[in-house]
């Protein structure tokens, strides 16, 4: 068992990958001997040398392009997209062609390759680059989107998206890089499309993801003290969803919460919503909420940008309000 | 604004042939199997447009007709592992690879017994067991993707060589210039052929383009050499695909090459194509890639009759895929939920 940041725990599955996989190899902007603008490819470049750790100009279509087509000629590709908000830049190669390639040959194809990539908000760098994307990857089949929250699960989930046989787009947060935790020794290995409950609650069910599941469980021991039991399920991935494990969930607890860091638009807990208000109905005894950042552009102020993404504080006061 | 917007501009037209490709050292096998590939493309896609007007084919359609010695001569010049990625005018780029005729009819028919059993359509043939990785919808989008297959040959030192075809539209959009600079400097094992038609759709190129040749002469900012070639002389095209394909297996890096062509019909099904100089399209009649050829063919002496034959041979075959593509069944409706992941399946959640 080490203790590992959530920064060195990307590098920390990467590597784990590239020695299991003598073929894996990655690309991206300053990956390489600068070990990333979050440091987290440190250490890569100087174990597995320039072939297999790629620095590429700054030029996203490039960079995702050559990871397709190496893809789907046999070579299993980590690309590092620096932050999520560059994800438009390239856009038509991960809606257009990676997701539908699959489908568009009947199968012919394959692409099995892992999009990385820096995402959320809390470091104050503005508009266009403290995005959260999740959603808009989400929205796109043929796409698989995963999330980590915690450092092991970032090694596990890693691992998982990179023995995956489809194009899997992770979102590292930003906000969480420094977050610590332990992962045990040897090889970790996870499943994508599947929820973890965080904590067991009796009275209301969160569903978080990445920086919302830590946000949601400092809201839950809030609410404890004020004799609200709140379950916290860290969804952690988007596609697959495991709505099986949230739909258990309000069955035993009859309301759902949901926390997003997404603009409120078609955020990713619209679609849990409409589906437990399709099939997890007669188990409600309320409305499902949705807290959300609202529908703007993230500014750039402190005051800001903690005023719109959704705080501990908001969490605890929209569900004690409900409770009436 | 009228139909015939850009009619009146005076014509471009083709460059003179170089009658000095006749004495070009070609196997005389070779070259008749370059006659039957250019009779297999004109014939195939002249069958598509009459499908088209019978209203078989749905959707549009994107013909090569006019364009054919581009796809033939690099096809006769690739090995059979090599790769072809082509935009979505891609039906004879596909055929030039060995693709079944009745496995592209009835894909664009709409068919079972289609390249893709119907969930590509006529924009996306893939055929991956003839090295075919794909047409491509978007312009530009797949010059990136090649990159990568190539990329994918270097690590695996396997010495396969990636032929990436594309329009000249494509030379002006973003993706067309990072493709270019990743292959220079990665030196990889790839061939950008740019098939330069004059028509980016229905805008000519040259109105919107900064320099005469819209993919040669930018060239020089990757550090390549400018190759333009008479992309309707097959022995040219032939000679210069072996010529660069032989260069990027020898691990010499990348070559992007401009062949002036031009459609004989419109850009996509819906376009009748009267924006074009009426002298300029009697020109280019006149510089037909498959007349051309039959007519070098005659003057190193190969037989009339053989031609004929081949010609005759040919049209039987289209027949042939043109029946059994129609004798297909129409795709079990179960298909529209298969292959979006790699479980067979579409399924996103539990």
């Amino acid at each position: 068992m080490a203790e590992l940041t959530y920064r060195s725990a990307v590098a920390h599955g990467i590597a784990q990958e590239m020695r299991r996989d003598p073929s894996l190899v990655m690309l991206g902007q300053d990956v390489g001997p600068a070990g990333g603008v979050f440091k987290t490819t440190l250490g890569l470049w100087d174990e597995f040398g320039k072939d297999r750790v790629r620095d590429t100009p700054i030029s996203e279509q490039a960079i995702l392009g050559a990871a397709m087509g190496a893809a789907m000629t046999g070579i299993p590709v980590v690309a590092e997209i620096m932050f999520s908000d560059f994800l438009p830049v390239c856009f038509d190669i991960l809606s257009n062609q990676i997701a539908k390639t699959r489908y568009m040959s009947n199968g012919q194809l394959a692409v099995p390759l892992v999009v990385r990539c820096a995402n959320g908000s809390g470091v104050r760098f503005g508009a266009q680059h403290s995005q959260s994307l999740e959603n808009w990857c989400m929205m796109v089949p043929g796409l698989k989107v995963v999330a980590p929250s915690t450092p092991v699960d970032m090694v596990g989930l890693m691992a998982a998206a990179i023995r995956d046989p489809d194009p899997v787009v992770l979102f590292e947060h930003k906000s969480l890089m420094a977050t610590k935790g332990d992962v045990p020794d040897g090889e970790v290995l996870d499943t994508l499309g599947t929820a973890r409950t965080v904590r067991p609650g009796t009275d209301v069910t969160i569903a978080a993801l990445a920086l919302m599941v830590p946000r949601a469980l400092e809201a839950a021991e809030i609410l404890a003290q004020e004799g609200i039991s709140a379950e916290v399920i860290d969804v952690r991935s988007l596609v697959p969803l495991d709505m099986a494990s949230i739909l258990e969930s309000v069955r035993r607890t009859s309301r759902l919460v949901t926390v997003e860091e997404n603009p409120r638009l078609c955020g990713w807990g619209a679609e849990v919503a409409s589906i437990v208000a399709h099939e997890g109905f007669w188990d409600l005894d309320g409305p499902v909420l949705r807290i959300t950042t609202p529908h703007v552009p993230l500014p750039a102020a402190d005051v800001l940008e903690d005023e719109a993404v959704p705080s501990v504080d908001r969490i605890v006061d929209t569900i004690r309000t409900s409770w009436g | 604004m009228p139909e015939n917007h850009y009619a009146n501009r005076p014509p471009r037209t083709p460059p003179p042939l170089n009658e000095a490709n006749a004495d070009l050292d070609i196997d005389r096998e070779v070259r008749l199997h370059l006659y039957r590939r250019l009779q297999e493309l004109r014939q195939v896609g002249d069958r598509l447009h009459r499908l088209f007007l019978e209203n078989l084919v749905r959707g549009t359609s994107h013909l090569s007709l006019g364009m054919e010695a581009v796809s033939a001569g690099f096809g006769a010049a690739m090995r059979d592992d090599d790769y072809s990625l082509a935009s979505y005018r891609g039906h004879a780029h596909t055929l030039s690879r060995g693709a079944s005729m009745e496995g592209v009819i009835a894909e664009l028919l709409g068919r079972d017994n289609g390249l893709m059993r119907g969930k590509g359509g006529s924009m996306h043939l893939v055929d991956v067991d003839n090295g075919m990785l794909g047409s491509y919808g978007i312009v530009g989008s797949h010059l990136p993707i090649a990159n990568g297959a190539a990329w994918s040959a270097q690590l695996r030192g396997s010495d396969q060589v990636t032929v990436c075809f594309f329009g000249d539209g494509g030379t002006n959009i973003g993706a067309f210039h990072e493709a270019l600079n990743l292959a220079a400097v990665w030196k990889l094992p790839v061939v950008f052929v740019c098939e330069n038609n004059l028509y980016m759709e229905y805008t000519p190129i040259d109105l919107v383009t900064a320099v005469e040749h819209p993919a040669a002469s930018r060239a020089s900012s990757y550090g390549l050499e400018e190759i333009v070639i008479d992309g309707n002389d097959v022995d040219e095209v032939y000679t210069c695909a072996q010529r660069v394909i032989e260069r990027a297996r020898a691990g010499e890096g990348p070559s992007l090459v401009e062949a002036i062509t031009y459609r004989l019909g419109g850009h996509s099904r819906a376009d009748t194509a009267k924006y074009r100089p009426e002298a300029e399209v009697e020109a280019w009649q006149g510089h037909d890639a498959i007349e051309l050829y039959h007519r070098r063919l005659l003057s190193l002496g190969v037989d009339e009759v053989e031609l004929t034959a081949v010609a005759t041979d040919v049209a039987a075959q289209v027949d042939a895929a043109t029946d059994a593509a129609k004798a297909g069944p129409r795709p079990p409706l179960e298909e529209v939920h298969t292959q979006v992941f790699a479980d067979g399946g579409s399924s996103w959640r539990n």
